[in-house]
């Protein structure tokens, strides 16, 4: 069954990088969703259902930690693994992305395969 | 490809940090464009007209540019989003941005310290060569050319501390 995903990126080259690396990651995924911000995700989610969502940190708007905060609001998103990639690498974002509900965290720039290594334990459901 | 760490000197001298920006910049063309950048020749090459900048803020005030022509920004694009170089068109000044953006976080993860006190500012890029940059940086530039491609980009680190 392909993986339907959201992913939440300000840049929309991002967006696509973020795709292809599923995408060579081995992961099969079905057409993909996309959302410049947080806002414009959980207005997403809203209409759609989804089994993952890779998302930004620093965004306009919403930022990707105020997203994760929102999405359990959202009933039929609240259970969806989330995986933020962004370029801040520092312990204490890590930390806080784990904590307010993200089940992994890829910093840029990033290989296939260090999207393959936190992403197929998320959607294996062992993270 | 190697990985530093260094911690913030407590004098005004950064200059030791040249390697350490080569470095950033190096494994961003390397992981998300799939390309080695190569040592720059001294040659004529034509005027930059495409200018990304990333502010920082907190332990390290300043600003990281990259500056590149056109046919190097479309060729970065074209590597990302994994099309014909003449297929992409608006994409040009986010693909730059977001490399510019990648840059400054991968170099500030590189230095002790700076990963947690030091803040980036969404890209902005600039189109055109007929410009002045004034920078209220109080010491001077970090400074690396390479070639992209057979292509000059200069990827600069003004540093106001």
């Amino acid at each position: 069954m392909p993986i339907r995903a959201l992913i939440i990126d300000d840049s929309s080259v991002m967006r696509k990088i973020v795709e292809r690396s599923l995408r060579q990651a081995g992961i099969d995924l079905a057409p993909v969703l996309e959302a410049g911000n947080g806002a414009e995700a959980l207005a997403v989610l809203k209409d759609n259902q989804v089994d993952l969502i890779l998302c930004d940190v620093n965004m306009p708007v919403m930022d990707g930690l105020e997203f994760i905060k929102q999405l359990p609001g959202v009933a039929n998103a609240k259970d969806v693994p989330v995986v933020m990639i962004t370029t801040e690498g520092s312990e204490s974002h890590v930390v806080q992305a784990l904590s307010s509900g993200a089940r992994g965290y890829i910093r840029k720039p990033f290989t296939p395969e260090q999207v393959r290594e936190h992403v197929v334990p998320v959607l294996a459901g062992k993270s | 490809m190697n990985s530093h760490n260094q911690v913030l000197p407590a004098n005004g001298s950064h200059e030791h940090w040249t390697p350490l920006l080569e470095t950033a910049v190096r494994e961003v063309f390397e992981l998300m464009l799939g390309c080695q950048l190569t040592a720059a020749i001294d040659g004529e090459q034509p005027a930059p007209d495409f200018t990304a900048m990333v502010g920082l803020a907190g332990q390290l005030c300043g600003l990281l540019s990259i500056r590149c022509h056109r046919k190097a920004a479309a060729l970065m694009a074209s590597k990302m989003l994994g099309v014909e170089v003449d297929k992409v068109g608006p994409e040009i000044s986010d693909a730059l941005g977001e490399v510019c953006n990648m840059t400054a976080g991968n170099f500030k993860n590189k230095i002790s310290g700076l990963a947690e006190g030091c803040m980036l500012s969404p890209p902005t890029v600039v189109t055109g060569s007929d410009y002045t940059l004034h920078s209220m940086a109080d010491s001077p530039a970090i400074e690396v050319r390479l070639f992209f491609e057979g292509m000059l980009i200069t990827i600069s680190l003004q540093i106001n501390s």
